[in-house]
């Protein structure tokens, strides 16, 4: 490890290493610190992606893809189910990854290109000189190193503490953590082409519960549930051994994971004097679905090319950086961000005689398109009074 | 204070993500308790598997 770098990335998952390939790529020198002993472990993920956001930035390989999806299917409180299908893109719409092989990819890609990588270190502190954030402290088996940086980039996931330490309040709101729980399990009957969620308060209050193939016979089953209905004795996994006694008493359990995955607003701000925040760690996860990998490779790689630009320039100041902050929320990305917030807030309100009524009218849907843009959009067209009820969504969605 | 029950703790960062006074850091597979804690019980709450419990004296 050397004791200087261009970039410095806090956390080795999606963000940290696009950020760190994308920078290495450029000539720039870069290193990942994850503070875990292995890339890619243990898994944080239900792991489900989009084809096309995956294909942005990494050529798809069956060495990380688990499976392949051709639908989703919603299913109702009272148990109503809508499939989802897809008529365009061959019929594949998305993959369920292995998150182990893929971001040790991903880290792979980033050393390739010429990223140092520092596992089993820690960044216990920022250095901050005159305001600036200047690098950080490693801890690696008792040693304390400091290294420093241009920029660094905070890609430290759902924990977010690197930008805590900075000044930056990063807390989760309780009622927007989705307290979650997942199992691996294997051995079941599933269609191992369809993602399944299934809503209504008595199965996830204020989430969902979903069922991911990973294989014929094995898939990802797992749940979130907003913080502020969890407690004793009904939290995530209480939800999730009430459905796996039911809906798959033999199934076997090869997998424990448990996590958490933010479903607030992005952080109002995203930069620092010196500092990038990326990934999980902005807040930019997907409020609707959950779904984080592709938004972090996204502002991982935005972070990369802005502070590229700025270290060219010779100002890595907050003023410098900014663009980085503009630039995402003007993206695709940000503006379904804010579009999936209103509707996210608007489904967690729903009574499940509400929801039942919504899947009922939606079940017929077949979708040229498969997003919650277009499923959102066919719905008011069935029943127009959901208009109403959406109205925040009108100047969002037309 | 915040009692951590290592034998559930699934070492996810749920917690972490919630704490207010950033009292809570996970190092690897262990969930640290810092000084900053005031008890508040937002982070029992919200723990996916009950590993955090706030014991009253």
């Amino acid at each position: 490890m050397k004791k200087h770098y261009d970039l410095l990335m806090i956390g080795g998952g999606p963000a940290g290493a696009i950020a760190a390939r994308t920078a290495a790529k450029a000539g720039l020198s870069a290193c990942i610190v994850e503070k875990r002993p292995a890339i890619g472990a243990p898994v944080r993920c239900a792991e489900g992606i989009g084809m096309e956001s995956l294909a942005e930035f990494v050529k798809p390989d069956p060495c990380f893809i688990s499976a392949e999806m051709q639908r989703a299917s919603l299913v109702a409180p009272d148990g109503t189910t809508m499939i989802l299908d897809s008529q365009s893109s061959g019929g594949k719409v998305g993959y369920v990854l292995d998150r182990k092989v893929f971001d040790r990819e991903l880290v792979w890609q980033a050393a390739e290109a010429g990223s140092d990588v520092a596992v089993k270190t820690r960044a216990s502190a920022p250095i901050i000189k005159d305001g600036k954030v200047r690098g950080a402290t490693l801890e690696f088996c008792g040693t304390k190193t400091d290294v420093t940086a241009d920029v660094v980039v905070a890609a430290d996931g759902v924990e977010s503490k690197f930008s805590k330490w900075c000044g930056i309040d990063t807390t989760v709101p309780l009622r927007e953590i989705m307290s979650s729980a997942q199992y691996i399990v294997t051995d079941i009957d599933i269609d191992p082409h369809c993602t399944v969620f299934c809503l209504g308060n008595e199965v996830a209050p204020q989430g969902y519960l979903w069922v991911f193939p990973k294989g014929d016979r094995t898939a990802n089953v797992g749940i979130g549930i907003s913080g502020l209905k969890s407690g004793t004795g009904h939290r995530a996994k209480d939800y999730l051994d009430k459905y796996m006694a039911s809906k798959f008493p033999n199934g076997k359990t090869i997998e424990w994971i448990v996590g958490g995955v933010s479903v607030c607003r992005p952080l109002a701000c995203t930069v620092g004097d010196g500092l990038i925040i990326a990934g999980d760690a902005a807040r930019v996860v997907d409020p609707l679905t959950g779904g984080g990998i592709y938004n972090a490779m996204y502002t991982g790689d935005l972070a990369a090319k802005v502070a590229i630009d700025a270290i060219e320039k010779g100002d890595t100041s907050k003023n410098a950086l900014m663009p980085y902050d503009t630039q995402w929320r003007q993206s695709k990305m940000g503006k379904t961000i804010e579009r999936n917030y209103h509707i996210k807030e608007y489904m967690i309100n729903l009574t499940d005689a509400k929801l039942n009524a919504i899947i009922q009218t939606a079940s017929s849907i077949n979708l040229k398109e498969f997003s919650t843009l277009q499923l959102v959009k066919e719905l008011i067209k069935r029943d127009p009074k959901l208009i109403f009820e959406l109205a925040i969504l009108k100047d969002l969605i037309t | 204070m915040l009692k951590v029950h290592r034998d559930i703790c699934g070492y996810c960062g749920c917690c972490v993500s919630v704490c207010k006074e950033g009292a809570l850091e996970l190092i690897d597979a262990y969930l640290e308790v810092g000084p900053g804690c005031t008890d508040c019980g937002v982070c029992a709450k919200a723990c996916p598997v009950g590993a955090l419990e706030v014991e009253r004296e």
